[in-house]
């Protein structure tokens, strides 16, 4: 922690993104969103209400989905970040990504990443058992456009033993 | 947001010392409530002591009691065996709480101390909020009440404790383990919060700089079936109209020994001990539960967006008592 010539609080974080570390000089009041999309580029991740309530913003930490809207990025050191970027190389989809596309789970797709992430997150964690469970465990990511039986359908595709 | 200082705590007693010695500093765990209100202007500590590294997560049992680590995730503690084979309350009341993200970040710790979601208390705009600004007024008594309380409420304040964990911690006797810097101490969690009288800025009994490392909840007894049951606007992902915890014990169709506490309609997480002596010794059937429910909300404080919780949280505390007594 230090502080800058006009004496505002500043520090220096190494973030480990989708696998590289970036080093970066941070106010500390910079959100992991923040940093993320307006230091480091990656737009992806999406910022909806910035209050942690609608998961548009949602990353991987340490392989757990978490909202980087109410992470500190300074609290991020030492931890895998991993973003919608980071899910796959070379430009090719994600199996999840696929079944969004095929199922048409999106509309606006301004949710989508957060969805994107929220799901790969749900089917490693073993909940996409059934419709219902699916619906509970995906209910921190909000869709304002209403694509929801496309998102559930998509999940069950992949988890497979869905009920139908 | 105020400009803040970040501080990295690597070390319990250090992390006490830091908080302690400065009026305007806070400590820093999952941060779902802490960033939210400071992202709002109601929250500007001037220093925030990062508690996430220190060591006091994870979940053990010593004998008849399950010490749970302040810094444990609620996903964490809903995953542990014990919580699932011996305690479904809880672990019901967690997995009704909040989303998966949230739940991943929330810590046990900043969950029994989160702030109440009353709009008017997050809102700097609103210039009455006893509980923000001590002396200037209550805006709720008089505005959009629906998520408020109308047990432990009064003209002073109508804010809701939204925990779900704490309505099932209140009802199993959990204790609070704090650090201070002259030491530790034990807090029985039914004597952790204050109601809100004349002074709803205190909210409980912890000193500036006191630190919660541990909550210990005693195993009930085998044999014992419970859980938790939320009433609420949608289906998930959403705070509590009302809610109840049960546990029970039942010996050939008679009640032999009852917990009960309410959420969603309390300044605190509300245990119904009356609830609990109406139901001690009487047969598990609808007589006992009508009684119970009666009993466990007396003389509530209502406004009219209030009003409805009352009979709501009758019918939901009965509704749990059945389903609990009725599990095979």
């Amino acid at each position: 922690m230090t502080r800058t010539p006009d004496n505002r609080p500043h520090l220096t974080v190494t973030l480990t993104i989708n696998g590289e570390k970036r080093e970066l000089d941070l106010d500390a009041r910079v959100t992991l969103l923040d940093a993320l999309r307006d230091r480091l580029g990656l737009t992806g991740t999406k910022k909806g209400c910035d209050q942690g309530a609608c998961g548009a913003c949602t990353v991987m930490a340490d392989g757990r989905r978490v909202l980087s809207c109410l992470t500190l990025a300074a609290q991020c050191e030492g931890r895998e970040i991993t973003t919608i970027e980071g899910l796959s190389a070379d430009g090719a989809l994600h199996p999840v990504q696929e079944a969004f596309v095929r199922h048409d789970a999106f509309q606006c797709g301004y949710c989508t990443p957060g969805q994107v992430m929220s799901a790969v997150c749900l089917l490693t964690e073993g909940r996409a058992g059934s419709d219902a469970d699916i619906r509970e465990f995906m209910s921190g990511n909000l869709c304002r456009c209403g694509a929801y039986p496309n998102i559930v359908a998509a999940i069950r595709e992949l988890a497979g033993d869905g009920d139908a | 947001m105020r400009e803040f200082e970040y501080v990295r705590a690597d070390e319990i007693g250090q992390a006490v010392a830091t908080v302690t010695a400065d009026p305007a500093a806070s400590y820093l765990a999952g941060g779902t409530t802490q960033l939210d209100l400071m992202k709002d202007g109601v929250l500007g500590p001037e220093r925030l002591v990062d508690i996430t590294r220190l060591p006091m997560r994870g979940v053990a049992r010593e004998g008849g009691t399950l010490r749970v680590g302040a810094l444990t995730t609620m996903e964490e503690l809903a995953a542990d065996p014990t919580v699932a084979g011996r305690l479904p309350l809880v672990r019901q009341a967690l997995l009704l709480g909040a989303s998966v993200q949230l739940r991943n970040m929330a810590t046990i710790g900043g969950n029994l101390l989160q702030r109440t979601r009353c709009r008017y208390f997050r809102d700097p705009t609103v210039p009455a909020c006893n509980k923000r600004s001590p002396g200037t007024g209550c805006a709720a008594v008089t505005g959009a009440a629906r998520m408020h309380a109308v047990l432990g409420a009064g003209r002073a304040c109508i804010a809701l404790h939204a925990s779900d964990l704490a309505v099932a911690l209140v009802a199993l006797d959990a204790v609070v383990h704090v650090q201070s810097r002259d030491g530790t101490r034990s807090i029985p969690l039914t004597g952790f919060y204050l109601l809100p009288g004349d002074t709803p800025d205190r909210e409980n009994v912890l000193a500036h700089g006191e630190l919660i490392t541990a909550v210990d909840i005693p195993l009930p007894p085998e044999g014992t079936r419970s859980g938790y049951l939320k009433v609420r606007d949608r289906a998930s992902y959403e705070f509590a109209l009302a809610s109840a915890a049960v546990a029970l014990i039942l010996d050939d169709g008679v009640i032999r020994e009852a917990r009960v506490a309410l959420g969603g309609v309390g300044t605190v997480p509300w245990r119904a001990r009356e609830a609990e002596d109406v139901l001690r010794g009487a047969p598990a059937a609808a007589p006992a539960f009508l009684a119970a429910a009666e009993a466990s909300v007396r003389d509530p404080f209502t406004v009219p967006g209030t009003a409805f919780k009352v009979e709501l949280a009758k019918r939901t505390l009965v509704r749990a008592l059945r389903t609990v007594a009725e599990a095979s």
